[in-house]
């Protein structure tokens, strides 16, 4: 029980907070701790605030990087595209106007915006935090309440570190029981959107909870949180605990001494309050997931590994049915077939849901002694330059050479193949990222989403694999 | 912001569901500094042939589309990523409205921002409209956002929900940003009482 009045889950005890002012009819003032800033949704809204002569109201609440459209080629091949080269450069320009800090082209601490803020120690829990990029959610995983926003939005915080909110509503997901081997945070995260389907989650903010989720590790939890927009919901959120705290400790933004142990007295009481409702439930038990795979054309068109691919004709809602028959159409698949022993032609290892340290470890540790397939061009992109710098001091890099992968530099790469790193037309890709969307990961490709131990199960026998099969 | 106060224009139809920002304007539209041109690109990859050619008989490239000024979407329009590119390209093209059962949260926020109307209508409704575009293309509808209603031909009137600011701002044509910006005293009196969380400027 909190201390006044009702017992208060996690999102509202953040919320609470975070309100500056709250009107009737009208949505809340949000206070923002943290704003993350990249070259691709931001330019706009620079441009906005030289339009009105506004200033950044605090810049030193607001960080930015470059992570979209940044090539994941050797660093001393010059970039070509003059598109990517005018946004860098405005970013530049922009940070360096307004006052913002920038982890520019050739930072060590340049990434994937949602694998630096806490890499950096910069995402902490009971945060607001704010990124024009769904997959803001990813910082959910400390206990903050992290969401995407617009171009618009992202000037609003900018002028005023603040933002307009309708109060969502709340949803629990009770992970039980335990995972069995082979089966990941990854797995979990695309049952509850093959169960829910993509806008099941619309309107509420996710809490992740149970059994299985306390067992997972940070990166496990922000793989996790980093999918919820994928169920709709534009934030997850994931307690705070030991694991969290152990995780913050020592990096460059962590309060230090006597802060520190303030802070975590702090986030101590952040943890949803027993007798506190949820708006919406669900409940999963681990223990009987498998490997999860996407057969269609949205993160819920997912399925346990060894279903087959379902079929239209069993749907009685038309418009269903119909996006079904589309989905499956563009992926060239047929109902009832089996996925498995299904040949493909890229594995992409990498994007802000797959691309740290813990996925790189893993990964290299099933590959290890194993080449990749001829068939297959596997491409690992880790999600920053320390993650990168960190794999190649422990020797990942040399087991993925050796396999035959391509081990680029950090980026979103082809998750969202904005800078050459994209399938041809007609190609299948298993990719450790978050959206299968039609053409997402190049125009004409075809993706099935999945862990990173399924992906490398893949990449070893050139066509989709039961990774248990290959344990033990 | 653009002003949305009473509007009767011709309807056309995109009706998949689940229909995400990455249809709506493709990742690589995304490398601009500015809003203009978007609505060119607006459903890129459903619109051109590989050699760039418009698909003929891709309804934004027929002469129904470019009249219309409502869009009639199927369910969870906008879901995907966070880009204000969706409804930059869509408004671009010329919509003003968007009809469907639900929107995805952020393309639905992003919309209600630059004065794009976001209509939730029930499936039947929704269901009706199709027909009408199907049978009877010509056909205009009436969307009158003070009232919250959408008018069919036959003369039903159908209520559809919007928070009382975000329709105050898009009656008016104010841009959201005034309003926070009115409200300066109190976010600094928050900040007086709750220290700073992190320094991104410190380290």
């Amino acid at each position: 029980m909190s201390q006044n009045g009702h017992p208060k889950t996690l999102f509202e005890k953040i919320w609470n907070k975070h309100v500056v002012v709250a009107e009737e009819d009208s949505p809340s003032v949000l206070y923002i701790d943290l704003h993350l800033v990249h070259e691709v949704t931001s330019p706009q809204a620079f441009t906005g605030l030289r339009e009105k002569s506004l200033t950044v109201r605090r810049p030193d609440k607001t960080i930015a990087t470059m992570d979209h459209g940044i090539p994941t080629t050797p660093p001393e091949i010059p970039i070509s595209d003059i598109m990517v080269l005018k946004q860098i450069s405005q970013l530049e320009k922009n940070c360096n106007d307004f006052g913002i800090p920038l982890h520019g082209l050739h930072s060590p601490n340049r990434g994937i915006v949602h694998v630096i803020g806490p890499e950096l120690g910069l995402t902490q829990p009971g945060m607001t935090i704010v990124c024009g990029d769904s997959h803001t959610s990813t910082h959910g995983a400390f206990g903050a309440l992290a969401f995407g926003i617009g171009t618009s939005e992202i000037e609003h915080v900018l002028a005023t570190q603040c933002l307009l909110q309708v109060k969502p509503k709340t949803y629990a997901v009770k992970v039980e029981g335990q995972l069995p081997k082979g089966v990941s945070s990854k797995d979990i995260i695309l049952n509850l959107i093959s169960r829910i389907g993509i806008g099941g989650g619309t309107g509420y903010v996710f809490e992740y909870m149970g059994e299985a989720i306390r067992g997972l590790s940070m990166e496990e939890r922000m793989t996790i949180c980093n999918m919820s927009i994928e169920g709709g919901a534009r934030a997850g959120m994931i307690a705070p605990d030991d694991i969290t705290f152990e995780y913050i400790a020592g990096r460059p933004h962590a309060p230090q001494g006597e802060a520190w142990d303030a802070a975590v007295a702090a986030w101590r009481t952040l943890p949803t309050d027993a007798g506190a409702t949820f708006d919406k439930e669900i409940v999963i038990d681990a223990s009987k997931l498998e490997p999860m795979i996407t057969y269609g054309t949205n993160p819920g068109m997912g399925m346990l590994i060894t279903q087959p691919v379902p079929d239209p004709m069993q749907i009685g809602d038309v418009s269903e049915r119909q996006t079904l028959e589309k989905a499956l159409k563009y992926m060239d698949l047929q109902p009832g077939q089996s996925l498995l022993g299904k040949k493909v032609d890229v594995v992409f290892l990498g994007s802000c849901t797959n691309s740290r340290l813990s996925d790189l470890r893993l990964a290299a540790s099933l590959l290890k002694g194993h080449k990749v397939a001829d068939n297959i061009q596997m491409m690992v992109v880790p999600g920053s330059q320390q993650v990168k710098q960190q794999a190649e001091a422990e020797g990942i890099d040399k087991i993925f050479k050796e396999a035959g992968a391509d081990w680029r530099e950090a980026g979103c790469s082809m998750c969202i193949a904005m800078n050459g790193d994209q399938l041809a037309p007609g190609q299948y890709a298993v990719s450790t990222s978050n959206r299968n969307f039609e053409g997402r990961q190049g125009k004409g490709g075809r993706t099935f989403l999945a862990s990173p131990l399924t992906a490398v199960a893949t990449a070893i026998t050139g066509q989709i694999t039961d990774v248990r099969t290959m344990l033990n | 912001m653009e002003q949305f106060t009473k509007l009767t224009a011709k309807m056309v139809s995109i009706p998949t569901e689940n229909v995400d920002t990455d249809q709506i304007i493709p990742a690589r539209f995304l490398k601009v500094t500015d809003k203009n041109g978007l609505g060119d690109n607006l459903f890129f990859d459903w619109r051109y042939n590989a050699d760039g050619s418009p698909k003929e008989d891709f309804i934004l490239n027929t002469e129904q589309g470019h009249q219309a000024k409502i869009l009639v979407a199927g369910d969870n329009f906008g879901c995907g990523s966070s880009r204000e590119h969706a409804p930059w390209a869509i408004m671009g093209y010329g919509f003003q409205a968007v009809v469907s059962t639900s929107f995805a949260d952020i393309f639905r926020n992003n919309s209600l921002k630059l004065g794009l109307l976001p209509v939730i209508v029930d499936k039947e409704t929704h269901h009706q409209l199709m027909s009408l575009i199907e049978e009877e293309p010509e056909t205009e509808i009436f969307i009158d956002l003070a009232n919250q209603t959408l008018q069919l031909p036959d003369g039903r009137k159908v209520k559809f929900p919007i928070d009382n600011f975000s329709k105050n701002c898009i009656l008016n044509g104010v841009d959201q940003l005034g309003y926070l910006q009115q409200h300066t005293s109190a976010v600094e009196s928050y900040e007086s009482v709750h220290p700073d969380r992190v320094n991104t400027v410190a380290a």
